[in-house]
């Protein structure tokens, strides 16, 4: 295997997996702070059962998350380090940041897991809220790092150098909020989702357990309004993809060539050789309107960059086409949610919709994953777009396949490990909370 | 030209708080984080009858503890892209086992606590927990010791062994591997006594015994090795004030803090412990400073050739400053809550 395709590879099978743990991070602790809200509020032991079972899920995803974020960040210069040369003094600012957040969430997370009986309530209350909102936040400075990637600024470039380097300016490039905002709606879609859908199955098996019913409003409640606000936010994305990163739209929409007014191509299979796309389905004048906000603007074409720079146009399409089709489901979903809201008693009873919910359970996930993958493929060549490419910042260490070969073959079994791990928690909680539920 | 030259001191003093604030955490990570994987280690030795002492003392403050090294981290790759660049590069192979410890320590750690107890994968957890507890201090002292070496290459012309493996793979790394190692479980068996229960006293002192006596033994190998590998590096350790000053407080500090471990006196035994270890870094760094990494010929990293510009130091040390304004409080109220409350029962 060629160093660069291996070099690659071992970043996206980390990405993808820390990805999932990181998501879960910033948003599974805002359902255990309102959950313990409630109890507070109400009294009501389920609520407490529920803050504790959701606490040890975000225990288990948060070390992991932990151990998969200290690995990238070492990756960063054990693949690439002539990206990190340069970028480490431009980007550097938001990890430092991140890094204090992330110290925040952790020193709070643990007042909060193993503090139920060492702090009064509201002082344990307040670590949840610590542990939400620092997670968030973390997780906005480290992207708004990448959005840097895709739209470099606050350097100058001159002979291979980076020279006049102004972090402030680099941080608040001009792809940071777009790209900040809908990865952290997408981690409350994803994880508030998975967590409906699991509570919904258990649901279906224990009709009466209150602390299902309830847990299903909760993270519903959340996944309600980040699945309606995601689309808003997409198509602020694709704008600010449509100018910033021309070449990554056209590969995400299979544009081969510029066209003035542009159609949107659905689905279909994009031949890079013929330059065409089969069996799609085509809408005239949307995506003119979509990306710039008109239906006859033009829209640039991959026929406006050389072939040697295109992003590989069939993993980015049809990582794109997945990522909407996820989050239009997810949006319908939130919409029928909306019409349940007044009667959600009755719509914990009917069956179909607790099926639809479990059956959901994976599909934030999902589109976060393709999202991401529409976001670092379609940069390609690039690992600094325009400036530097992913084949000059490669390790010169050789033999990265087995290193790839070996992280890929660790994180499998971390997968089926966690996987395993919550099925047992899963398990425990039906086990151990249908004897509480009958004293109420 | 006065006002050039203020600017000059400005940044040069910046400069220097920051490389403090990086031995600072270096210190606070082998304090914390690695009397964490000191505890992976100190299992071996307690087996079975130690795994809920030691669970109970970890669980609430490791990840805290492990985020010192992520800092250490991005304090090199944005003040000093250069360093840690050549370390990850021509380091590569102990930084990647270093990782795969990190990893399979955390994950195991975290599974073998909230799995269901009945489960039969603790054994398996416990062996991979004490197995990467073990690793990534050894090898995290095996890159100390490269970068004291000064076998880093130049460039990458040569063969894989010579760039990639010469640089580390040698009997002088391989005893600051073993030291640092030791002196991980030597820190984590002290702080362990302190956490004993009356059953499992005398099996963690025992253990602290055994540790301490081979970690002076690893301590005179690192000196041997030395004299073999790097004469003038510790001939400069053996003429530095400040570094003999060291020495020879962390050997006075060890009656001190047997007297107090006899007493049973948990908070003094660990703030000694850690004057000990921070003489023993103070030592180092020293006779380091101002080199970051000595490399093969001469061309050294240093502190003054490898930072970047001003104006990123200046956003870095902002950073710094906030993050420790906001960090150090929340810390030390963590540690009040699990450290230095009385435990009450042991349920």
């Amino acid at each position: 295997m060629d160093n660069l395709l291996a070099a690659r590879l071992q970043m996206s099978v980390s990405f993808i997996f820390h990805i999932v743990f990181a998501c879960i991070g910033m948003a599974m602790p805002w359902l255990m702070f309102v959950a313990e809200y409630k109890w507070i509020r109400t009294g009501k032991v389920w609520f407490l059962d529920l803050a504790k079972a959701w606490s040890r899920g975000v225990a288990i995803f948060f070390a992991v998350g932990a151990v998969s974020g200290t690995v990238l960040s070492f990756e960063l210069g054990l693949l690439w380090p002539g990206f990190m040369e340069h970028a480490g003094a431009i980007i550097g600012m938001p990890f430092s940041w991140e890094g204090t957040a992330f110290f925040l969430e952790a020193i709070a997370l643990g007042v909060f897991l193993y503090g139920w009986d060492k702090v009064n309530r509201y002082v344990h209350l307040m670590s949840g809220l610590v542990v939400g909102i620092a997670g968030v936040i973390s997780g906005i400075f480290v992207v708004s790092a990448n959005a840097w990637m895709n739209s470099p600024a606050g350097f100058d470039w001159v002979n291979g150098q980076a020279i006049n380097i102004d972090p402030l300016k680099a941080m608040f490039n001009k792809a940071w909020f777009q790209q900040a905002l809908h990865m952290t709606i997408a981690s409350f879609a994803s994880t508030c989702f998975a967590v409906a859908g699991i509570h919904a199955y258990l649901l279906l098996r224990d009709k009466h357990n209150p602390i299902h019913a309830q847990a299903v409003k909760i993270s519903l409640a959340f996944a309600t309004v980040a699945a309606l606000l995601q689309p808003i936010s997409g198509d602020i994305s694709a704008k600010n993809v449509a100018r910033l990163q021309p070449a990554k739209l056209a590969a995400m929409e299979s544009l081969f060539k510029t066209s003035a007014p542009a159609r949107m191509i659905i689905g279909g299979i994009p031949d890079t050789a013929k330059e065409e796309v089969k069996y799609a389905i085509h809408i005239p004048r949307l995506l003119s309107f979509l990306a710039h906000g008109d239906f006859n603007a033009e829209v640039t074409g991959l026929d406006k960059f050389k072939k040697s720079e295109w992003p590989p146009v069939l993993i980015v399409h049809t990582a794109f086409q997945v990522m909407v089709f996820m989050g239009m489901i997810m949006a319908l979903v939130a919409l029928m949610n909306l019409l349940f809201i007044f009667k959600w008693k009755e719509a914990l009873q009917k069956r179909w919709w607790l099926r639809l919910l479990a059956w959901l359970t994976p599909a934030g996930f999902i589109a976060v994953e393709a999202g991401w993958i529409v976001t670092e493929t379609g940069r390609q060549p690039w690992i600094i777009y325009g400036i530097m490419k992913t084949s000059e910042s490669v390790t010169p260490m050789p033999g990265i396949q087995y290193s790839f070969y070996l992280v890929t073959l660790i994180y499998l079994a971390l997968t089926l490990i966690v996987f395993l791990l919550m099925k047992r928690q899963i398990a425990a909680l039906q086990k151990g909370t249908s004897n509480s539920s009958s004293h109420d | 030209m006065q006002p050039c030259k203020k600017v000059h001191q400005t940044a040069a003093a910046m400069t220097e708080i920051i490389i403090g604030i990086l031995g600072i955490a270096i210190l606070l990570y082998v304090l914390l984080g690695g009397a964490d994987f000191g505890a992976g280690m100190v299992e071996w030795i307690t087996g079975k009858k130690g795994i809920k002492t030691i669970s109970q003392a970890i669980a609430p403050v490791w990840e805290a503890n492990h985020i010192w090294i992520i800092l250490a981290v991005v304090i090199l790759f944005n003040g000093f892209p250069l360093v840690y660049t050549r370390l990850t590069t021509y380091l590569h192979i102990p930084l990647l086992i270093i990782l795969i410890g990190i990893i399979i320590r955390g994950s195991a750690f975290t599974f073998r606590y909230y799995d269901a107890p009945q489960a039969t994968g603790n054994r398996y957890y416990s062996v991979l927990f004490r197995f990467s507890s073990l690793l990534t201090p050894f090898f995290l002292g095996i890159v100390l010791g490269a970068i004291m070496l000064g076998k880093i290459p130049d460039s990458t012309e040569g063969t894989f062994y010579h760039v990639f493996m010469a640089p580390w793979l040698n009997w002088f790394s391989f005893s600051t591997g073993i030291f640092l190692t030791l002196l991980f479980g030597w820190i984590a068996s002290v702080y362990l006594i302190g956490e004993a229960t009356e059953e499992t006293y005398p099996l963690f002192l025992r253990t602290a015994i055994v540790l301490f006596s081979l970690l002076i033994v690893s301590g005179a190998i690192v000196f041997v090795t030395a004299h073999y590998y790097r004469p003038d590096f510790l001939q400069k350790f053996l003429h530095s004030y400040v570094s003999m000053a060291c020495l020879i407080i962390a050997t006075l500090l060890i009656p001190l803090i047997w007297t107090r471990i006899k007493r049973e006196n948990a908070v003094w035994t660990r703030i000694l412990v850690g004057m000990q270890t921070a003489c023993i870094l103070t030592g180092w760094f020293a006779v380091q400073f101002p080199v970051m990494v000595y490399i093969a010929g001469g061309q050294h990293l240093i502190v003054w050739n490898s930072q970047v510009s001003e104006k990123t130091m200046y956003y870095l040390l902002i950073a710094l400053i906030a993050g420790i304004v906001i960090i150090l409080p929340s810390f030390a109220y963590l540690f009040k809550v699990f450290k230095f409350k009385k435990v009450t029962s042991d349920e």
